[in-house]
């Protein structure tokens, strides 16, 4: 018998936009010898020793569950880690809550607060997964575009206008994926005084924290008045170099930990318990190789802005995250007429901008989470590509440091 | 010397890759080629910089093996110049490809390179022991290179095992 499966398949899950990134990377697999500026991961392997912890865990026997939350142990150490490098306070007894990825961190922050058509603002360029977790949750997303003149960054004007009587929360990402755009603390105080007056919750999503170059990162829960308001989700995927294990955590008001740890128990119990032996040495070993990646990282922003910059496609300097956000409208081309033809003829993988969104129509993600010998290529290439379409001009925009 | 944290940042970047253009590394630490130029200058005059060495894998070379032994090293010191005196007296010889002073059971301790284990052992017993001063020796020959200097020889399997594209 043939199924009419289309007639089973729930309506909102078929509403869902197959992700854009999706054809590229069909595309991409398929070719040999591409260099990959199209990576959302670090290109370091976790640090042997969080590796080694976890091979010994297991060894031991750690095989059983956890608590829901996750290993006391593990949620202390989050404790004393927020505290210590962010300043804000959480209690490892119901405040924090061990996830399967910051991903899952994000779902739980949606199911947990949105009713059917409540409205959340997302800043845009942004991450993909954002708007479908909203709608999967019952949430309607609303985006907000932000533009290059303001460094990709959300102005309190633009959060105001967007505010109706049925927004619930806004999300906030930064350091950024894709811009790298980073809101420094008087920027988020700005945007606080607006979430206060309209009685919002904020999921701020600071899983790039630890890759901050330029300003010393600051967490949203520090900012005044907004503790009591916000979700904060971390994990270990991009600083400590971790993203195939799939660990994260949140932080918030014990009454939103409580209702998000009854999701988390009935969908998922706990994240593996022998990973979260790696991520306690992650949190209490790993510091001298975070700074080295972060170095390493910053050393390479500098060198793809200033290339990118010179060759002639106007790119701003982000302050965090390992993604570059350069304007490709120099070229004429679309963001993915450009993806599509740079990778076809010089086998360089980017992801295009409007997969983030519309306003990220015109310009093109760049992960420098690659060697240096890597990317120093992938830049000849790029401007042999560009020259073909008529862009070879030194950059006339100024070069602005966000 | 205090450094500022540009030179040391400098001086880090070249430690792991000699031949990154000048250029290159001027973009990485937001400076300029002159001025990265003139710091390079500075850190090889004060010999903070000694020498920019290839690592070869020589074991890969038909003809080219080398046979490698660390020696373990018992000296009296000589009044007055302490243990420089038989360090230097070591040194000079061109099969020596390192040596260090020591703490603890021995106090020099140096790497020997011959063509073969007679040509080490002839150097052993007939340069290295006979030099007034050298008490006894203990010779290790090195059987494989593993890591020298923080480079991993033969990574097999190290290669990128990231998806092409991923959000």
């Amino acid at each position: 018998m043939t199924m009419n499966y289309s007639s089973y398949i729930s309506e909102s899950a078929n509403q869902l936009k197959p992700s854009g990134i999706r054809k590229f990377f069909d595309l991409a697999a398929g070719m040999k010898d591409v260099i990959s500026l199209g990576v959302g991961e670090p290109d370091f392997v976790t640090p042997w020793n969080v590796r080694e912890a976890t091979i010994l865990s297991i060894e031991q026997g750690f095989t059983s569950y956890t608590a829901n939350p996750g290993l006391l142990e593990l949620r202390e150490e989050i404790s004393s880690y927020l505290l210590n490098i962010f300043g804000v306070s959480y209690k490892a007894e119901n405040q924090i809550l061990v996830t399967v990825g910051a991903s899952q961190a994000l779902d739980l922050s949606f199911r947990a607060i949105l009713n059917q058509g409540d409205e959340v603002l997302i800043v845009e360029p942004a991450f993909v997964s954002y708007a479908p977790l909203v709608s999967i949750a019952g949430g309607k997303p609303v985006p907000i575009s932000t533009s290059p003149e303001n460094g990709f960054k959300v102005t309190p004007e633009q959060i105001e206008k967007a505010i109706t009587d049925k927004t619930k929360a806004i999300l906030l990402c930064s350091p950024n994926n894709p811009t790298g755009s980073s809101l420094i603390k008087k920027e988020l105080m700005e945007i606080a005084r607006i979430i206060e007056d309209h009685d919002l919750l904020v999921v701020s999503d600071e899983i790039y924290a630890e890759l901050s170059y330029d300003e010393a990162f600051t967490s949203f829960a520090s900012i005044e008045g907004m503790y009591e308001r916000t979700i904060l989700i971390n994990g270990f995927s991009k600083g400590f170099a971790m993203t195939g294990w799939r660990l994260g955590f949140l932080a918030a008001p014990a009454e939103l930990v409580q209702v998000m740890l009854k999701i988390h128990q009935y969908t998922i119990m706990c994240a593996p318990h022998m990973l979260q032996h790696g991520a306690l040495e992650a949190l209490r070993n790993t510091y001298r190789e975070v700074e080295n990646m972060r170095n390493s990282y910053r050393q390479r922003r500098n060198y793809m802005v200033q290339s990118l910059n010179k060759m002639g496609l106007d790119c701003h300097t982000p302050g965090g995250a390992f993604y570059v956000f350069p304007s490709i409208k120099a070229t004429g081309l679309t963001s993915e007429e450009f993806a599509e033809e740079l990778l076809i003829q010089e086998k360089v993988a980017v992801v295009p901008g409007n997969v983030f969104g519309e306003c990220g129509e015109g310009y093109i993600r760049c992960s420098y989470a690659a060697s240096m010998e890597q990317l120093q290529e992938s830049m000849k290439r790029i401007q042999r590509f560009i020259k073909t379409k008529g862009v070879s001009v030194e950059s006339t925009l100024e070069h602005q440091t966000l | 010397m205090k450094l500022s944290s540009e030179e040391i940042e400098i001086l880090k970047i070249l430690e792991e890759n000699n031949k990154i253009p000048v250029e290159t590394i001027a973009s990485m630490v937001l400076s300029n080629e002159e001025t990265v130029k003139k710091t390079i200058q500075k850190l090889e005059d004060e010999k903070i910089i000694i020498s920019y060495p290839t690592l070869i894998d020589w074991t890969k070379v038909e003809g080219q093996e080398n046979v490698v032994a660390m020696i373990d090293v018992k000296v009296t010191p000589k009044r007055g110049v302490g243990f420089d005196d038989v360090a230097e007296r070591i040194y000079r010889f061109p099969e020596v490809s390192s040596l260090y002073l020591m703490s603890g059971a021995y106090d020099l301790s140096i790497t020997v390179e011959g063509k073969s284990m007679n040509q080490i052992a002839a150097f052993v017993s007939e340069k290295l022991s006979t030099i007034e001063n050298v008490i006894s020796t203990t010779t290790h020959f090195m059987l494989k290179k593993y890591k020298h200097d923080g480079v991993v020889f033969d990574r097999g399997n190290d290669k990128d095992r990231r998806m092409v594209i991923t959000p």
